[in-house]
């Protein structure tokens, strides 16, 4: 075999080496991606430069701005690093976020128990904490346990669960769980002394910060330092010959399920001790979904969902000044964001292909 | 040839350039305004050694679009009518401030915007942003704050907070323009059965929804002189505009009135689903109508179904409040304030009106007038004898109600159907 890659006329080009390189695609994806989204918003007659002028500052502009991206950034890294167990064992998870509204329906529940009573409240909080990781870990295990024994793609029975605990979350907001007289989709607010501690002057918790951190050391060091994280990606890469070399293949799945959905319930009972200090509709809010998309980008890498999931959701926190600023939809951001994906997803195709037959040319 | 290292170190630079680049132009962001021209420093000569007048900027949060031709739109016009009154005022806004369209930001963390923005006042639209407003007085108590329909600031009110010294409340009372809408329809209805399309349940849907039927009943009885009683059925969709797979679909609810033969709809919601509906049915041939609600032009999008429409000019209560900020005299107010009888549609004058629309015939407007009239001179529907839907007392026999009663009604009237409280 002929080792001298000059000898390959494909990878003489300038273009063939920023499409078969890891870094220099995914750069061009990125490039892509703004591109694209500058030309549709050029096309709505607006400065793509003051777009992305009005997003850095909405996100970055001042401290303010920048706690709130913090903040919004923990839920969204909780939901992506509990995707990582699924992913890591081929599954999809679509029942995030139903999981994550189960664990705060779970954790609110806790919070209504302990209402008025003299309970210390970090007790409270801990088990309330404790109460959506166990509701958010039930929801998952539905969805494995039919998929396991009930043949059911866990995508649709995900689906499936996802609309059942909207059902019941509407059921609690509009009916026993709503304020007194009121049905506004929303229950009363907590008393402050149920809700995380916050830096002063923000909306900042620091205790749900640092949940965050550990989350991120802890799961990269299961999936990336443990037996059990490397069975999970054998699972995921090959499940029959897994099961061939003695893997107990559907424990294992149901376990990234039962993990996925810890993380999806800590996001859900942090969602409502550490941020809204309510239940109420919507409260998930889309943190599965684009969860899944920071997923796909990490590649199953726990350490990279961190920036991923900062990036996205400092594009979406700055992207709520464009209705201030420019008259438009801060739902741009969710473009920007679908638009990475999928160009990411493009140039790591094309890589990958390019690859596979430079590799076919070098052999023959 | 270039090594990966090479490519790795360029793609590297070539992010960081981006990067970079994106903040090196630390512009101030644009401040969105209809706004008016900034103090000119170039004219005057003077003006070169003085600073440009700080302008004074008002901020609006609205629930819903602003062109959503209903309940945002009249709050925001109010906004802009208090701009025009105000010199060298600005005005700034962020609208669809709830959980469908932002569910990661909040109604406080929308207004920390506008507060950054360089906001002087923030109006709070909606009785939804509750507990914004909370938040947001708490973490600057000292920035006045405008609740559109709330109550914390009234001392004799059940939600009366009496910390938060920089909030006050803004409404006007729409009860008289229910009442009218709901004379509106008992004028007109040919089949006696009044449906309400109502939004969520909380006290002040409530009492508006009764002081329609109160209007309806007194219009059907004494003069129409039926003898019957009126069929009122009350909807509720679960939210103030239509969220697929949240609430009831409003064109459905209003179709499905139209189709039971209720062949006049009174719209609580801020969006037209009842009068596009009702022109949907009129353009089969059938004789239904709708009432709109919240702003003035909301029956234009189809005249000939609407019956009118009672609508809020917020400015008339906002720009007094709004002017005493910029003047440093602000207090603390809470503000429910009556029609200007003398002319309830004159816009510098009167909170709400009522603008007719050409579903309404001359004879029946005629009729309304009259109404209205007889409210300008104190009648008075929230009188006893009156019961709640359960039939337990509201008011014994020549009772008044109280502002509290009113504004706290905890169930429907004896004669609604509907659910008083969610289920």
């Amino acid at each position: 075999m002929d080792k001298d890659k000059t000898k390959n006329p494909n990878q003489n080009s300038f273009l063939m080496h920023i499409l078969t390189n890891r870094a220099s695609s995914m750069t061009l994806a990125v490039i892509l991606a703004l591109l694209f989204t500058s030309l549709l918003v050029w096309i709505m007659k607006v400065n793509p430069i003051s777009v992305f002028d009005t997003i850095l500052s909405g996100a970055f502009g001042s401290t303010n701005n920048f706690t709130q991206v913090i903040q919004a950034w923990v839920p969204l890294v909780l939901a992506s690093l509990g995707l990582m167990f699924t992913f890591t064992a081929g599954l999809w998870n679509i029942g995030m976020e139903g999981q994550i509204v189960m664990g705060s329906i779970f954790s609110y529940g806790i919070i209504r128990i302990f209402d008025g009573s003299d309970v210390s409240s970090a007790l409270v909080i801990i088990l309330c904490i404790l109460a959506g990781i166990i509701g958010g870990a039930i929801w998952a295990l539905l969805v494995g346990l039919l998929k396991n024994f009930g043949g059911v793609n866990e995508i649709f029975g995900g689906l499936g669960f996802n609309f059942i605990a909207d059902a019941i979350m509407l059921f609690l907001v509009y009916g026993p769980w709503k304020p007194e007289g009121v049905a506004n989709g929303s229950t009363k607010m907590l008393e402050t002394r149920f809700w995380l501690p916050q830096v002063e002057g923000t909306y900042l918790s620091l205790w749900a910060l640092g949940i965050a951190i550990v989350s991120v050391i802890v799961v990269t060091v299961i999936l990336q330092g443990t037996y059990f994280g490397l069975k999970l990606k054998a699972v995921g890469k090959n499940n029959k010959s897994s099961f061939l070399l003695g893997i107990h293949t559907n424990r294992y799945m149901l376990l990234a399920f039962v993990l996925c959905g810890v993380l999806a319930g800590l996001t859900g009972a942090l969602q409502v001790t550490g941020f809204n200090h309510v239940l109420r509709n919507n409260i998930s809010g889309g943190y599965g979904y684009i969860g899944l998309m920071v997923g796909m980008l990490a590649n199953i890498q726990p350490l990279i969902t961190a920036p991923i999931a900062f990036i996205f959701i400092a594009l979406s926190k700055g992207a709520a000044g464009l209705g201030i600023d420019l008259k438009l939809d801060s739902n741009l951001a969710g473009v920007i964001q679908g638009a990475l994906v999928i160009f990411v997803l493009i140039m790591d195709g094309v890589r990958k292909v390019l690859n596979k037959r430079n590799k076919g040319v070098q052999s023959g | 040839m270039f090594s990966k290292r090479i490519w790795t170190l360029v793609s590297l630079l070539v992010v960081m350039a981006l990067v970079l680049a994106a903040c090196a132009t630390p512009t101030a962001a644009p401040v969105a305004v209809e706004t008016e021209a900034p103090v000119a420093v170039t004219e005057a000569p003077v003006a070169a050694t003085e600073a440009p007048a700080e302008p004074f900027i008002i901020g609006i949060l609205t629930v819903g679009p602003i062109t959503d031709n209903g309940w945002s739109t009249a709050n925001y016009l109010g906004a802009v009518y208090a701009q025009s009154k105000i010199e060298g005022a600005e005005l700034i806004y962020a609208e669809n401030v709830n959980v469908a369209a932002n569910p990661n930001t909040t109604a406080a963390q929308f207004a920390e915007q506008l507060l950054e923005k360089g906001a002087n006042v923030i109006i709070f639209n909606s009785d939804d942003m509750k507990d914004g407003v909370t938040e947001f007085t708490a973490a600057h108590p000292d920035v006045p704050v405008i609740w559109l329909t709330g109550d914390f600031a009234w001392e004799d009110g059940k939600r009366y907070q009496p910390d938060m010294k920089s909030e006050s409340d803004v409404f006007a009372k729409m009860e008289y323009g229910k009442m009218m809408a709901g004379c509106a329809a008992a004028l007109t209805t040919k089949t006696g059965k009044i449906g309400f399309l109502g939004p969520l349940i909380n006290d002040e849907t409530r009492r508006l929804a009764a002081a329609a039927f109160l209007g309806a009943d007194y219009c059907w009885k004494s003069i129409r002189n039926e003898t019957t009683p009126i069929d009122f059925k009350v909807t509720w969709i679960g939210m103030w505009f239509n969220i697929p797979g949240v609430t009831l679909d409003p064109t459905q609810v209003a179709d499905t009135f139209y189709t039971d033969g209720y062949d006049v709809v009174i719209s609580g919601i801020d969006s037209t689903e009842a009068v596009t509906e009702a022109k949907k049915f009129r353009d089969q041939g059938e004789d239904v109508y709708a009432i709109q609600y919240d702003y003035e032009k909301a029956c234009d999008v189809a005249p000939d179904a609407c019956l009118g429409v009672p609508y809020f000019n917020w400015g008339v209560n906002l720009l007094p409040v709004i002017q005493s900020v910029k003047d440093g005299t602000y207090t603390r107010q809470f503000i429910w304030s009556d029609p200007d009888w003398s002319d309830i549609n004159n816009p510098d004058t009167s909170p709400i009106g009522f603008k007719k629309s050409e579903g309404l015939s001359a004879e029946n407007g005629a009729l309304l007038d009259q109404f209205i009239g007889e409210l300008a001179g104190g009648l008075n529907l929230w009188k006893g004898p009156l019961n709640y839907q359960d039939g337990t007392e509201f008011l014994a026999d020549g009772v008044e109600a109280t502002d509290q009663q009113i504004w706290y009604l905890p169930q429907l009237l004896e004669g609604m159907t509907g659910d008083s409280v969610a289920k």
